[in-house]
């Protein structure tokens, strides 16, 4: 069973790993000490400086938005609902200032601890609210990257491997979902199952007894998961229609292992890499349509905030507080190009020749 | 070609049918709760409900209900609850305005794309290609709507260089209808130029190192004759069948980011619009027709390949055979 695996991990080197242009390998003098494919690659991301210092980068920004909550309590004083009493002042400058003046603009950065960024058009604190939700964005973006990538994995290997009408019937539902543009699709969703959510025991036949609400976080993270499957789900059938084809298969089938078997310790170990690198990229591409729907106020629903929710309060006032709907963006350009140049970096060192293309 | 051609339009009516299965199901079987109360946006009266249920047969079984959804849509009999305006009506008039957007982006994006992607893989490896490479990833990773919106405030509103939103049309006077585009052109473009000039700068390199290119530098030919009729000629057809597709998708509702933005009123601000009422109707019929939209020029672009390669037709006529 050990030299089987091995075999496979090997040959998966060879296939889908170790496609590095000869000459940069050359002058590494990589593979010539006998390194497993997954050790080299784990070389070239390191010699990357760029990529590890955004995927850093990118850890950080995570850890900040984690800590919403003590930075809410101990230096803010404010919770991300918490809005003022109209005359409630705070230390501006030296001064005292309201937090919403009389003419209804809000107090703008005090680069002090409370109001950091300064208030919202409600009194409320942005720094707080940009924590929270960056918390609400970044676990948005995590969860659906995570639920694409099971999701697709598992209709990518099922179609690839039976091929016959499993496969008639996953690639004609992938062609259309990828018809629609993928923006679109995600409005359609979300505005559909705004008002009633979603019962799950219709599409189990009673057995999941969930009753997803219309303003749960798992709306958008569905929704998400979902629009992006085509784009993982395609190019992962055309690998499993090759892998299935090789020796190991074949003498896997000879020894009488089953199917599903077969799928699980022989295919999936030689597609992990491409799941490896569409994570990030993944990730990316789902912080910016959760904004992008938010925005348009098919995602996260109020008060909850999120990126998106709060570039769009900002956009409304833009004229007389422009730093409501810049930081909230900065943020979010921040971490999105942080994923993908640490994405970029992955793909790489792991499959240099992966074409990886995710819609807007 | 006829066969390819027929084949090809035969799967374009399926997929279609499919699509339009997805839309109805997303909307009035999916989600929990009754379609009429989701139909009828928010408050709606006990009658209306009714009313609402009665015409689109939500009493009636599920095909039924599709037939009735199908019908509305290409009779032009589905109004929208909250406006009582006719859906289709106000998607016909948002048009003209979302082509004049996507032609214009779609040709900027195009040519700064393509000269960025060429420069970047002249200059690989240098400071120069590092520096645009890193702009070009800073393209994609911003939304659409934030740089829209600084760019409207800052630009249009501050400064006041271009018109701060509105639209002029065509007919009335070109000069200002592009004067009023520009940002917004400018705003949509810069996400597909990032993508674009990675695309042409990894597909120039790839190209470089063709044996038919070694042969035309072999032959004497100068650089630059290298370089436009060799190596570009052939790393433009992957992205010019990007750009078809990728044009159809602004047009069937990508745009709708950039239209909500710039105020633009086309057919995606139409759906943006009725997002914040729930007002269902609109939502549904952009969503049918712009997939339909794109699936027709994805058969477009299939058969245009077609006739341009004949290897593709063969193929696939001999994998059918």
């Amino acid at each position: 069973m050990a030299t089987r695996d091995q075999v496979a991990t090997a040959e998966a080197g060879t296939d889908l790993s170790l496609e590095v242009p000869p000459e940069l390998s050359g002058k590494q003098g990589e593979g010539s000490d006998g390194a497993s494919p997954w050790r080299l690659a784990g070389r070239r991301l390191k010699r990357n400086k760029t990529a590890l210092a955004f995927g850093a980068l990118f850890l950080v920004l995570v850890g900040v938005c984690l800590a919403a909550p003590l930075y809410a309590e101990h230096v803010a004083n404010r919770t991300p609902e918490d809005q003022p009493a109209s005359d409630e002042t705070v230390p501006d400058n030296g001064e005292e200032v309201l937090v919403v003046g009389l003419d209804g603009i809000p107090i703008g950065p005090t680069w002090e601890k409370e109001y950091f960024l300064g208030a919202d058009s409600s009194g409320r604190d942005v720094a707080v609210r940009l924590l929270y939700g960056g918390r609400n964005s970044l676990l948005i973006g995590t969860f659906a990257a995570l639920g694409t990538i099971l999701l697709g994995m598992a209709l990518g290997i099922l179609s690839g491997y039976f091929r016959g009408w499993t496969d008639g019937v996953i690639s004609r539902i992938m062609d259309v979902i990828w018809s629609f543009p993928v923006i679109l699709l995600g409005i359609a969703l979300g505005t559909a199952l705004a008002l009633g959510g979603l019962d799950l025991r219709d599409f189990s036949f009673g057995l999941i007894p969930i009753t997803i609400a219309g303003d749960s976080l798992a709306i958008p993270i569905l929704i998400i998961a979902v629009v992006y499957i085509p784009y993982l789900a395609r190019p992962i059938r055309g690998q499993v229609l090759a892998l299935r084809e090789k020796e190991f298969v074949e003498a896997a089938r000879a020894q009488g292992m089953g199917s599903f078997r077969i799928m699980f310790s022989e295919i999936l170990p030689n597609i992990v890499t491409t799941l490896i690198v569409f994570f990030p990229l993944l990730i990316a591409n789902a912080i910016l349509l959760e904004a992008a729907l938010s925005f348009l106020g098919a995602g996260v629903r109020a008060p909850n905030p999120s990126w998106g929710t709060m570039i769009n309060d900002g956009v409304d006032r833009i004229v007389t507080a422009p730093t409501l709907a810049i930081v909230p963006g900065a943020m979010l350009v921040l971490t999105v190009l942080a994923l993908n140049v640490f994405g970029d970096g992955v793909r790489d060192a792991l499959d240099p020749r992966a074409k990886v293309r995710i819609d807007h | 070609m006829a066969r390819f051609v027929a084949r090809r339009l035969v799967s374009m009516v399926f997929v279609m049918f499919a699509v339009s299965v997805l839309t109805f199901l997303i909307f009035n079987v999916i989600p929990n709760g009754d379609p009429a109360v989701r139909m009828a946006g928010k408050q709606p009266t006990e009658e209306q409900i009714e009313e609402i249920r009665e015409e689109w047969g939500f009493d009636e079984p599920v095909y039924e209900q599709y037939v009735v959804t199908m019908r509305k849509l290409f009779t032009g009999d589905m109004i929208s609850y909250f406006t009582q305006l006719d859906v289709v009506d106000e998607i016909i008039k948002g048009i003209p305005r979302t082509l004049s957007l996507a032609i214009g982006a779609a040709i900027i994006w195009m040519f700064f794309g393509v000269g960025l992607g060429l420069f970047t893989a002249m200059r690989a490896g240098k400071v120069s290609d590092t520096l645009l490479t890193v702009l070009a990833l800073i393209g994609i990773s911003m939304p659409v709507f934030w740089v829209g919106a600084l760019m409207n405030h800052y630009l249009g509103f501050e400064l006041g260089i271009f018109p701060n939103g509105g639209y002029v049309e065509f007919s009335e006077s070109p000069v200002d209808w592009a004067y009023h585009l520009i940002l917004p052109w400018t705003a949509l473009s810069i996400l597909f130029i990032g993508v674009y000039s990675r695309v042409l700068r990894s597909n120039v390199l790839d190209t470089l190192n063709e044996d038919y290119v070694r042969t035309a530098r072999a032959k004497g030919l100068s650089e630059r004759r290298v370089l436009l009729h060799h190596v570009l000629r052939n790393s433009l057809i992957p992205v010019v069948t990007l750009w078809g597709l990728d044009f159809a998708v602004v047009i069937g509702g990508g745009a709708i980011l950039t239209e909500t933005v710039f105020g633009l009123q086309g057919v995606g601000q139409y759906a943006a619009d009725a997002i914040g009422q729930l007002d269902v109707p609109p939502i549904l019929a952009v969503t049918m027709f712009g997939a339909f939209f794109v699936v027709f020029v994805n058969a477009l672009v299939d058969i245009a390949y077609a006739a341009l390669d004949p290897r593709i037709r063969l193929e696939s006529d001999s994998a059918s055979a």
